[in-house]
């Protein structure tokens, strides 16, 4: 089983970095419009309100599979711009998990405790400075746990940008199916490896955020499990 | 040629239809697989049996922590043959997902039996009941109508994932929007329409189990 | 009270030898580092009402725990009605006892919880079958009929349909005895069992317990900082401290005139707080 792995497994290294590029692009889109739309939810117009629970209800409650090839093949006929793949990947997994995104943000900002509030307004804060320099640090220690599941989620669905034909991971695993028909036992090793790999990262990422923002707030971060046990993301 | 054609998005709706009766039969079945084994595998792991734990525990983390298409692809083409079955892409399909989602219900009955008071376990020491009925006459039916909600949204999130299993050949929803897109290569419409099947159900969905959340958070 | 038939009683005589109902014999139990029970040494004969005092942590409801099986010994042996409760024998060598031995012995120990641990899935009269019919195997009708003779004696016959959550502190507890009572058992453990209710509802559930233990043959080993019962209703009151016996005696001269002055400390304290 393991004679052809000089062939395979450079192939599906190739794939390695649109899964990379897919990742970080979609976690930061998710990151912008999670709060974005968060701070929508939260906000005393109506108008935004309504634009933003559209927005969350509307991709949570539809499959990224739609969403996909709706933005790839869709959306081009609407408003005449062509999308190469990659980009339509990475504009769906970052809409789409921000919409998840959404709800972590929003959630964590409102379990901020209310005498935080109360504290900054009496110190004559403006709303803004309010938002950024006491609720947010100290919503964002309490967000940070959850994102790391939603980031994962984001990795995994990198393996979706398969239907689109982008080169990543799953996809160049695939090209070598019809070739290595017997190896494919070793294919999807390989690609689990990496993905493993790749979801470590992101944890260990996740977790030297958790210490450096509850270090900001003064707070010595909740006690975890593995890095391992965090890589089991839920399903959102 | 404007961009959308209203016959065209009506003429897309039987075969849509017909891809949602496919989908929702996947989500029913996934989900009794997922709802049994989950169940089976939290009670097999509070044993704490020495060597099966650690399998157990490898194999959940292993299912949680990557995509859902290698799953599908490794039950497909790697371990049917293996066995020497080959099962239709609809059977598969529903093992692949009732597996899948069982490593993550398994985890909402773990939660909800932990969250069974320890003087319940203690009471039914007390009166010596046998331990097949310390579960079914005391334990699960406090613990499981707690974590209902929960299985709820995992059947949601799975009904969102039935679509993967167009890359093994399913006739479920995007499958049946995306051939009569490519017929005329019109999408807008096709892919408009499939994406409110699944809004339309899942939106309603998703409102009931808040429902039921805030019901079992008041007991 | 309990229906026991002449032949039964007899039966259960011959069970104990040299008419002792419990033994502990070097009992010692730690949580890890902290040993909780040290040594201990004591036999409980049949019918005897036994009230364990002591301060906080001095291991009293250890040993209740450690009767009803919920813990395991770390050293010694603990024999009830001439059985071994925390060993088994095999092989003619005593090794620590598995779950079927545990289940099988324990059959004749009942308890009473201090947060009552009423079944809330099942109704006040399941609650009291619940386990006669499983563990005892008996038929339906008669453990029902049993079941209502005990909630009338306990004074709730109306509430036999109940759910435990719409009963009071005291009427739950109330249950929970005529839960234990169901089981017919040899030994009966309080466990601080009005610890957990309104002041106003304690001395009903005492009363009763009272009159239970005059009129059955039931050993009874009770935790509680209930003085006064403990004085009206005791055989023997243990006082404890440190996981270690400290003083033994009738509660007429426990309380009136204790030998040690660990005893008259507990005492001075408890005592003079009303």
């Amino acid at each position: 089983m393991f004679d052809n792995i000089s062939v395979i497994f450079p192939r599906i290294l190739e794939g390695v970095p649109n899964t990379v590029i897919a990742t970080v692009g979609g976690i930061a889109l998710t990151i912008v419009l999670a709060f974005a739309s968060a701070l929508g939810l939260l906000a005393s117009s109506p108008v935004a309100r309504g634009i933003s629970r559209v927005y969350v209800e509307g991709f949570r409650g539809t499959s990224e599979v739609v969403q996909l090839f709706w933005i790839y093949y869709a959306l081009p006929i609407l408003v005449g711009i062509d999308l190469i793949p990659l980009a339509a990947g990475i504009l769906v997994l970052g809409l789409n998990h921000g919409a998840y995104g959404a709800e972590i943000v929003r959630g964590a900002i409102q379990s901020v405790p209310r005498a935080q509030y109360e504290g900054a307004i009496a110190l004559n804060l403006t709303p803004a400075q309010r938002m950024w320099r006491v609720i947010l640090p100290q919503a964002v220690v309490e967000m940070l746990p959850s994102f790391n599941n939603l980031f994962i989620q984001l990795l995994k669905s990198t393996a979706l940008l398969y239907f689109v034909d982008v080169s990543e991971i799953f996809k160049q695993g695939d090209s070598l199916r019809a070739s290595f028909n017997d190896d494919q036992g070793l294919i999807y090793l390989i690609e689990l490896v990496f993905y493993l790999l790749l979801a470590i990262m992101i944890t260990m990422t996740m977790r030297w955020l958790e210490r450096m923002a509850s270090r900001r707030v003064g707070r010595t971060p909740p006690s975890r499990e593995s890095a391992l046990a965090k890589v089991s993301g839920g399903a959102v | 040629m404007d961009v959308w054609d209203w016959d065209k998005a009506f003429a897309a709706i039987p075969p849509i239809l017909e891809g949602l009766l496919v989908t929702l039969q996947i989500t029913v079945l996934g989900s009794l697989v997922a709802y049994v084994l989950g169940l089976i595998l939290a009670i097999v792991r509070r044993s704490r049996i020495p060597v099966v734990d650690q399998i157990l525990w490898a194999l959940i983390e292993l299912i949680r922590s990557t995509p859902l298409l290698i799953q599908i692809f490794v039950l497909f083409y790697v371990i049917q043959p293996a066995m020497g079955l080959q099962l239709s892409p609809f059977a598969t399909g529903v093992i692949a997902l009732g597996l899948h989602y069982a490593c993550y219900t398994s985890e909402v009955y773990r939660a909800g039996i932990d969250a069974i008071p320890p003087g319940q376990w203690e009471a039914a020491t007390a009166l010596s009941l046998p331990r097949s009925r310390v579960w079914t006459g005391v334990i699960l039916p406090q613990a499981i109508p707690r974590v209902v909600p929960a299985l709820g949204n995992y059947t949601i999130s799975m009904f969102k994932e039935v679509p993967l299993l167009l890359a093994i050949g399913v006739a479920e929803i995007v499958a049946r929007a995306e051939e009569q897109g490519t017929s005329d290569y019109r999408y807008v419409e096709v892919y408009t329409m499939a994406g409110l099947a699944f809004l339309l159900l899942s939106f309603p969905a998703a409102i009931l189990v808040r429902r039921l959340e805030r019901r079992v958070a008041q007991k | 009270m309990s229906h026991r038939s002449e032949s039964e009683t007899v039966a259960t005589a011959k069970n104990v030898t040299d008419n002792v109902m419990i033994k502990f014999d070097g009992v010692g139990k730690s949580f890890g580092d902290n040993e909780v029970l040290k040594q201990l040494d004591f036999t409980v004969a049949p019918g005897e009402f036994v009230t364990l005092i002591g301060p906080s942590g001095s291991g009293k409801t250890t040993i209740l725990r450690l009767l009803m099986t919920l813990e395991k010994v770390t050293t010694g042996t603990i024999e009830v009605a001439g059985n071994y409760l925390s060993h088994m024998e095999k092989g003619g060598k005593l090794v620590p006892a598995d779950d079927a031995h545990m289940r099988e012995t324990r059959k004749r120990i009942g308890m009473v919880f201090q947060q009552f641990n009423l079944f809330p899935n099942m109704n006040v009269l399941r609650n009291i079958t619940e386990a006669p019919i499983r563990t005892l195997g008996k038929p339906r009708e008669e453990a029902e009929a049993r079941g209502r003779e005990l909630l009338e004696m306990v004074g709730l016959s109306e509430k036999v349909d109940a759910r435990p959550t719409q009963l009071s502190g005291g009427q739950q507890q109330r249950v929970a005895i005529a839960r234990a009572l169901a089981m017919e058992p040899d030994v009966l453990l309080l466990d601080e069992v009005t610890s957990a209710l309104d002041p106003e509802l304690v001395t009903g559930v005492l009363h009763l317990l009272k009159d239970i233990a005059k009129t059955t043959d039931i050993t009874f080993l009770c935790v509680t900082h209930e003085m006064q019962f403990a004085r009206n209703v005791s055989d023997r009151v243990m006082m404890f401290d440190s996981g270690q016996v400290i003083e033994d005696a009738a509660p007429e001269k426990l309380f009136t005139s204790p030998d040690h002055e660990r005893t008259k400390e507990f005492l001075h304290a408890v005592l003079n707080r009303e």
